[in-house]
């Protein structure tokens, strides 16, 4: 493997000049065609709305850090409102709503999806871009814009005071009779805005990856990063046309007359809930799938051994799409459901678990028998097999249809969502960050710190979301400002969890500013042997257009190292 | 006599002294089980007080209840005029006196409410309840604690056993399908063990009501509910949050205290209804292992059977707007005759009266507050929150 990505370097300074011909700052990072370019302004982007996102979620911790409305009123006054008691209220919707949109559709995504997977589809793949480099730029500029329309929505009037608090579900008729005003608007446009780019970000990567593998890399050779992404980017496309109807009729319902939702023009409720859902559980798996991918790279390069079932692995993640299209109404099991329908509901449901447990079972027998080296990517990915086993079980108890009846909309299913999201997909995402940040940046970051960041961020959102279950299975609900006396323990418990993880976010922070200033160079393959994708056999950071001349994938090696035998053409 | 004490102490003494002992040198044989054992015990003792908890006794006060004779045409029912919470208050604990008459239940008849820094679910009170409770303690939550620890003791095998240091070489193994295939058909196993008690749990919720069963239909308003009783002469009860100064005066815990509850009788299966008014709401009950959505333009209906007399809180469960988190709900289960004397006290009517109440003049109707044109928003609001030095505070 070394030899081969001598050459390779060897192959890329002969081009220097016209490989590393970058163009002027503007024409670079507003007009920008690059692939790596505009991962990099995905990332950027996305480490800004995660600052947003948590932010929002800091505000609402330190209010519930205690019974009674603390902090509220000063920040309605902050954001140039009034602040009457209902006007309090209305700013806790609109913070719930803004860190649920911002989280899923501006931090998760454009970092999984636009970030990694645009910086890394292309090299693990051996193309020297994506397949339409100008949609890839649309992409981004339609995500960017989404977030400034949801952003706008917070300043104008949303019904009872300024901003969206519909929640990121945005249930009809809350959405469109319950909140006059242009705020909901705007945070409409916001997802149609996010969707349209994220739809063809979907396009493009179907294209890329069916198209433009280099010679020899067969669908069954691709690493399973890119398989995960080739899923996640299926999914993308028939889900959001869904959500988009879905959100269209919500506009026309609130701006044209018509009744979609409103009984009183014969349309249902329920009916947005159903739309909203078979784009939402999809949704969900988008969100956790690059970062399974991601996962089953960093396991397989610290162990120096092939992923375990590497078959297996792609096809359970297919099959996790799949059924994922299948399961939706198991977020509605409380709207008057039929007892056939919840049977049905809850059996899908519970399926996943089958594929899932495939994936969680495949890790370990990666790790089972290898050569383990603890390097941060590797010390968060096994943060992320135990946190998203934690948050697996807990689905399966949500997924019981009678047992949801108690749990649905309570701080339980708070706490499963958030550990196999906030600690599952974005623990994922510091993996994959830790991973490949050298290879992005040409500098190395600080081990120390790394491995730092990830013991405080692990206590502190245990801390966080543990204690959610208890305060679930206790009785308290969702979206709530205020509670009962009786709740007080575990949300204060909760709350100096967030400080914790605060805490190790300022750690990452200094990290990142270290490296970028004083971080050793990074050689091409700074992980040794055991990194054996394609990304590996460039430099770091990789030449602004690589692949000039396509790698060749040697059929001779072993097919179960999938990506491993690339050797450049010419040699 | 004497003697024996003394031997008795003797004997006391030796055996503290043995248990000493034993503890001490079992502290040394399990020292290393025991770190393994921490974990698992963190997950169960979300279990333990549950599992203890499911098999007490029902409260004795339900007999003490069922004592008390309403009489069915008293002629002192209570002034319609004046608020229930109002009327109970500086009463006797016991509803048994003064059974003739309706009397809200004190706060010593609190059963269904969360407890604090508890691990588990609340107490249960239906048969439902029970159910779901034993399904989760006893099937689930084992289930996915094993798998839990399971992965973690792997996990935590393979950083000890095959790391750089213990295991420099690598084995280049990709493959085994006997694994393979028993970590797919193990999860549908299990999988198959859980959908048993699951979906007998599913059916058991839709049981029907019998048809003489009292029904209450459920209104979510923004933001209070309104009960109303269509057997019983179709009046609607208004039920607001009380505000945390006078949930306190009564002895209530605030944010789930109501100026008027939900009245039911105990013991006998009830249909509920729920609907909404203007947005979508969700009627739910953790005590009772009761949630069902109050949705626009939909009628949804469930059985409940509460098993005893005592007060049960819940709290709106679907983001409905500003007071989402300030329109709790309280059911006060009532023994039947109780039950009576309070639908009497709201001007409703019983059984075959009904008809002939309907014959006669049509029942009062309370209005609800919202039906008024220029209402205050709709829900009376809890005013000391609304006034100037609350905003000041806030």
């Amino acid at each position: 493997m070394v030899t081969t990505a001598d050459t390779f370097q060897a192959h890329t300074e002969e081009h220097h000049h016209e490989a590393d011909h970058k163009p002027g700052f503007f024409a670079r990072w507003f007009m920008s065609t690059n692939h790596k370019d505009i991962g990099t302004l995905y990332l950027i982007f996305a480490i800004f709305a995660g600052v947003v996102g948590g932010a929002i979620s800091g505000i609402m911790r330190f209010e519930l850090k205690e019974p009674g409305i603390q902090y509220l009123g000063w920040w309605v006054e902050f954001m140039g409102g009034e602040a009457g008691f209902d006007q309090t209220l209305h700013l806790w919707n609109v913070l719930i709503t803004a860190h649920g949109l911002i989280m899923v559709f501006f931090m998760v995504m454009p970092a999984m999806i636009g970030g990694f997977a645009n910086w890394f589809v292309p090299l693990m793949i051996g193309a020297p871009d994506m397949a339409f480099p100008r949609m890839n730029n649309v992409s981004f500029w339609l995500t960017f814009a989404g977030f400034i329309s949801l952003m706008l929505s917070a300043f104008v009037p949303g019904g009872t005071g300024n901003g969206a608090g519909i929640g990121w579900t945005a249930y009809a008729p809350l959405s469109t009779s319950g909140s006059p005003g242009p705020s909901v608007d705007f945070a409409i446009f916001s997802l149609h805005l996010a969707g349209a780019g994220s739809i063809m970000g979907a396009i493009n990567f179907i294209t890329t990856i069916f198209n433009m593998r280099a010679p020899g890399m067969t669908l069954h050779k691709m690493p399973l990063f890119v398989w995960s992404v080739l899923v996640t980017a299926f999914l993308l496309l028939l889900a959001l046309p869904v959500l988009a109807a879905a959100i269209t009729m919500l506009l026309t319902d609130r701006n044209f007359g018509t009744t979609f939702f409103d009984p009183m023009g014969g349309g249902d409720p329920l009916l947005y809930q159903h739309l909203f859902w078979f784009f939402g559980h999809p949704e969900v798996y988008i969100m956790i799938l690059p970062g399974f991918g991601m996962i089953s790279q960093i396991i397989a390069t610290f162990s120096r051994k092939p992923v375990f079932g590497y078959l297996g692995m792609a096809y359970a993640m297919v099959a996790i799409g799949l059924v994922g299209f299948v399961v939706w109404a198991h977020h509605m099991y409380t709207v008057g459901l039929s007892v056939n329908v919840k049977m049905y509901f809850t059996a899908a449901t519970m399926v996943i678990a089958v594929p899932t447990g495939i994936k969680i079972f495949s890790w370990i027998a990666t790790m089972w028998g290898g050569s383990l080296t603890f390097k941060s990517p590797m010390v968060w990915a096994l943060g992320f097999i135990f946190l998203f086993t934690v948050g697996g079980v807990t689905g399966v108890v949500l997924a019981n249809g009678g047992i949801d009846d108690n749990l649905h909309d309570t701080y339980y299913v708070v706490a499963h969502f958030h550990y196999v999201l906030s600690l599952g997909a974005v623990t994922a995402l510091f993996a994959g960050f830790y991973y490949w940040f050298p290879k992005m940046s040409g500098r190395m970051h600080n081990e120390f710190l790394a491995h730092l960041h990830f013991w405080v961020f692990f206590i502190g959102v245990n801390l966080i979301f543990f204690p959610m279950h208890f305060l679930g299975m206790n009785g308290m609900p969702r979206r709530y400002p205020d509670y009962t006396p009786a709740f007080e323990l575990w949300n204060s418990v909760a709350t100096h969890g967030y400080e914790i993880m605060g805490a190790s976010m300022v750690i990452f922070f200094i990290n990142i500013g270290y490296s970028l200033v004083a971080g050793k160079k990074a050689p091409a393959n700074y992980w040794g042997e055991g990194a054996t994708t394609l990304e590996w056999t460039l430099s770091s950071p990789p030449p602004y257009h690589q692949f000039e001349t396509l790698p060749v994938i040697d059929d001779g090696a072993d097919s179960h190292r999938h990506g491993g035998g690339a050797a450049p053409a010419h040699a | 006599m004497r003697g024996h004490v003394y031997a008795s102490v003797f004997e006391w003494e030796s055996v503290r002294h043995m248990n000493f002992g034993d503890v001490a040198e079992k502290r040394v044989k399990f020292k290393r089980m025991a770190a393994f054992l921490a974990a698992m015990a963190v997950f169960w003792a979300a279990l333990a007080p549950q599992m203890g908890r499911a098999q007490e006794a029902g409260n004795p006060a339900a007999e003490t209840m069922s004592v008390g004779e309403a009489d069915a045409r008293a002629p002192n029912v209570a002034d319609d005029s004046l608020p229930p919470e109002e009327a109970a208050e500086g009463q006797t604990t016991d509803p048994a006196v003064g059974a003739d008459a309706y009397q809200p239940l004190s706060p010593e008849w609190i059963k269904g409410q969360p407890e604090s820094g508890a691990l588990g679910f609340q107490k249960q009170y239906s048969d439902i309840g029970e159910y779901g409770l034993w399904m989760h303690n006893v099937v689930l939550l084992p289930i996915i604690t094993v798998i839990v620890l399971l992965v973690l003791a792997l996990l935590l095998w393979v950083i000890a056993r095959y790391n750089r240091r213990a295991n420099n070489d690598p084995s280049r193994t990709s493959h085994n399908t006997l694994i393979e295939v028993i970590w797919t058909v193990l999860p549908v196993v299990i999988l198959f063990i859980i959908a048993v008690p699951s979906i007998t749990l599913l059916v058991r919720q839709y049981d029907s009501p019998p048809e003489d069963a009292l029904t209450v239909k459920v209104t979510g308003y923004q933001w209070y509910w309104g009960y109303s009783y269509p057997d019983n002469g179709g009046f609607e009860v208004i039920s607001n949050m009380l505000e945390d100064g006078e949930a306190l005066d009564r002895g209530l815990p605030p944010k789930l205290a109501v100026d008027n509850r939900m009245v039911v009788p105990a013991g006998e299966p009830i249909r509920i209804q729920t609907t909404g008014a203007d947005v979508i709401h969700s009627f739910a009950v953790p005590s009772l292992w009761f949630k069902l959505d109050a949705v626009p333009g939909r009628l949804n209906e469930r059985e409940l059977t509460i098993r005893e007399p005592g007060i049960y809180y819940g709290q709106c469960s679907e983001l409905c707007g500003v007071r989402h988190g300030f329109m709790p709900i309280a059911i006060e289960a009532l023994p039947r005759p109780q039950f009576e004397a309070w639908v009497r006290a709201q001007g409703g009517t019983i059984g075959e009266e009904a008809e002939e109440a309907d014959m006669a003049e049509p029942a009062d109707l309370q209005e609800p507050e919202s039906s008024v044109e220029g209402a205050p928003g709709a829900g009376a609001p809890p005013t000391e929150l609304d006034s100037p030095a609350a905003d000041a505070e806030v």
